[in-house]
């Protein structure tokens, strides 16, 4: 097969997008926050429309902010109906996401006609469009594609705030009591994390839909999380599991003529679950009795 | 105005179908999913409602067109093949619960978008159809579609109501059921088969992405309002069908518009509600209760301050004394005092604040009580004398009636207290 400037480009994006969703959710993940993000990803959806509706483009600052907004008051609503309401966490998180992204479907049914954004574009993205969405200068001069730079951009924002706060990601996901103790603000480390997850689902959306950014969070993290008990090696699995689903899941939906970002997911859930079982299958004599030993549970 | 008449008289017997249609299965949803909520398991359903997109499109990819039997088929089985996977993956694997719904979830609506972006390129007509059960859309319910729908939103309803107490027993205390001799094992399987049929009907008017709130929210708003299951359940069917009729219309008078996130909205607008008005657990009637409290246990310490100096020999009390023994807290002093005034409960003559007979009793009620409860603790429970007034400072505001005539019949109606302090009854001088 002769080299395909796009395919590569499109494959290069993805592996972007899925290891800085990956690189989050492991701590996600860690937290027990798993569908925190999910709400989150539904949740940023009216901050999407409005910023979108604001800056008349997807490309402005606005749909960013917006997004990010949305993604922490999410978070914050949760908390309330939580802590002051005395709702379960459980019910807190299904009545919140399910409202923002319902506020966020009508609003983009009634400024259909002025914003270029439907509801399939929300939910699934489209990456295959990526290589002629290209980022045009002022001068004229094109750059490549748009969606490539941001999910680069994202990944090294990403990248620099778990490398700055690891230590303290670290030690409040395992132990947050500890982390209070040493004067950890675990509540602004958390809060900090949801704004990450948020600004990279705004991020992320437009090429994988805001359903399918939740997969990425979760289904990588808690794939490396079935053969692995070490944090770090934990990260490495769950980036080249990243890599490995953009690769496959690309040349998957090449063949059956689909979209890439499903077939993506599909091919994650097809190693995710084949891990389980090939997992729950493995006799122990091959490793000993280890499995009794849960180091990374709390 | 017209459009409002014109859907509320069911002159158009397909809007009289839509209007029962939506009802009954938005009361089915509401029962199972309160059920649900009071196992905690109300994200369960969502991952349910995310799962059943493949079948869905695994079901007209087979019948070729939008058939009820073929789609209720195929979203039944994948519903129940990720609820199965659910419950192998936590107890075969050692990922939390959180993170197995969530992988669920997304990896079952992958597929599904897999399939959805197959059939759209496969440029099949009845395509169009497909798409109303991402958002759903009530309207679209048809006279055939009703039998089947609201067929199964019946059965889940009558089951439910008939195998009310082994339901119960299995969200309230599974083991108590089983040690009972209840096959309990069962029961949780027709639960989830009842939860899943829920969501495949309900799929029709709210769409799979917002089916979770027709489950959580109503059993979550109602459980706002009362403690008791029937009631619960009654009020929960309440919210759900009210809202799914008003979003129903909202999409009715506005054609394009999807049905399920106005139902949504309409939901949680019930749901905020009940979170912040409704009475004793509502977040503003707490509030309310809370400040009385703190405001009469103020009243409560301030008036057996005043007793405590008349006891020790004091006869009038300066004003200036009782801001001093609060210290950082003059103004709520100062508000307290004039409450006290205006109940007739205090005298304030040049500066100097005394009991009115009614305050001296009420005083000496709240220092009875006090002491009495020090000599309970310090008789029946062996407590020493030292330690036993800081319960007795938090007991003395909450003792009722009945508890103090209990108290005193069991010490034997006794003159002091651990410290030797005199208990002041009614009559006694001070």
């Amino acid at each position: 097969m002769s080299f395909d400037q796009n395919a590569f480009l499109i494959i290069f994006t993805a592996s972007l997008i899925s290891i800085s969703c990956g690189l989050l959710g492991v701590f996600m993940m860690l937290r027990k926050m798993s569908m925190t993000g999910d709400a989150i990803s539904h949740a940023v959806l009216p901050g999407i429309v409005i910023g979108f509706f604001v800056s008349g483009s997807q490309r402005g600052l606005e749909v960013i902010i917006g997004a990010g907004i949305l993604g922490i008051l999410a978070t914050l609503i949760i908390d309330w109906l939580k802590n002051k309401a005395k709702v379960q966490l459980d019910a807190s998180i299904g009545i919140t996401f399910t409202l923002l992204f319902a506020i966020g479907i009508i609003l983009i049914n009634m400024l259909a006609y002025k914003v270029d954004l439907d509801q399939e574009c929300v939910l699934y993205g489209e990456i295959a469009y990526l290589p002629i969405d290209l980022w045009i200068t002022d001068a004229g001069f094109s750059m490549g594609p748009r969606i490539t730079y941001l999910a680069v951009l994202n990944l090294v924002l990403v990248s620099v705030f778990i490398f700055l706060l690891y230590k303290e990601l670290n030690l409040t996901s395992f132990d947050e009591n500890f982390g209070l103790v040493i004067g950890l603000p675990a509540g602004a480390i958390n809060l900090a994390l949801m704004s990450m997850v948020s600004y990279t689902t705004v991020s992320s959306f437009e090429a994988v839909g805001a359903i399918l950014v939740v997969a990425l969070l979760v289904v990588p993290p808690a794939t490396a999380f079935l053969w692995t008990k070490k944090l770090t090696s934990l990260i490495k699995l769950t980036c080249a599991l990243g890599i490995f689903i953009a690769i496959t899941g690309y040349y998957m939906a090449y063949l059956v003529d689909s979209s890439i970002a499903g077939m993506m997911v599909a091919v994650g859930g097809i190693v995710f679950l084949g891990s389980a079982f090939v997992k729950s299958i493995k006799p122990n004599w091959i490793f000993g009795t280890s499995t009794s030993i849960k180091p990374l549970e709390n | 105005m017209s459009d409002f008449l014109y859907f509320f008289t069911f002159q158009d017997s397909s809007i009289a179908f839509v209007v029962i249609g939506i009802t009954l299965l938005g009361i089915g949803s509401a029962y199972v999913g309160t059920y649900s909520f009071l196992d905690k398991k109300a994200l369960l359903g969502d991952a349910i409602s995310h799962a059943v997109l493949p079948g869905i499109c695994l079901g007209f990819m087979l019948a070729g067109e939008k058939n009820p039997i073929y789609i209720v088929t195929g979203a039944f089985l994948s519903g129940a093949l990720a609820t199965f996977l659910t419950s192998w993956l936590k107890s075969n694997t050692r990922l939390s619960d959180d993170a197995i719904i969530a992988s669920i979830l997304s990896i079952f609506f992958g597929f599904g978008v897999v399939l959805l972006t197959v059939i759209q390129k496969s440029g099949n007509p009845e395509m169009a159809g497909l798409n109303q059960f991402i958002f759903g859309n009530a309207i679209a319910i048809l006279e055939e579609d009703l039998y089947i729908y609201g067929g199964l939103a019946i059965l889940i309803i009558i089951t439910l109501t008939a195998f009310r107490k082994e339901f119960s027993m299995l969200v309230f205390n599974a083991d108590f059921g089983k040690s009972i001799g209840y096959p309990m094992g069962a029961i949780r399987l027709v639960f989830n088969v009842l939860m899943i049929l829920a969501v495949v009907i309900g799929i029709q008017a709210i769409g799979v992405v917002l089916m979770a709130a027709l489950l959580i929210a109503p059993g979550a708003a109602a459980r706002f309002w009362t403690d008791k299951l029937g009631k619960l359940l009654l009020i929960a069917g309440a919210f759900s069908a009210v809202s799914g009729i008003l979003g129903t219309y909202v999409s009715f008078v506005i054609p394009q518009m999807p049905t399920g996130p106005w139902v949504v909205v309409f939901l949680s607008l019930f749901a905020f509600a009940s979170f912040l008005f409704a009475p004793k657990k509502g977040v503003l009637s707490r509030f309310i209760a809370r400040k009385y409290y703190l405001k009469k246990t103020h009243q409560d310490h301030l008036l057996k301050l005043i007793y405590h100096g008349l006891e020790s020999g004091k006869n009038s009390f300066p004003i200036e004394e009782i801001y001093e023994s609060f210290p950082y807290r003059k103004r709520q002093t100062k508000h307290t005092i004039d409450e006290l005034l205006k109940t007739d409960l205090l005298t304030l003559n040049q500066g100097l604040i005394d009991f009115t007979s009614k305050g001296k009793s009420e005083a000496k009620r709240i220092v009875r009580l006090h002491r009495l409860w020090e000599l309970y603790l310090n008789e029946y429970m062996n407590i020493a004398p030292d330690h036993v007034h800081d319960s007795a400072e938090k007991l003395e505001h909450i003792l009722t009636p009945e508890l103090e005539a209990l108290l005193e019949n069991r010490l034997n109606y006794p003159k002091l207290d651990p410290h030797q302090e005199a208990i002041p009854r009614d009559n006694d001088e001070l």
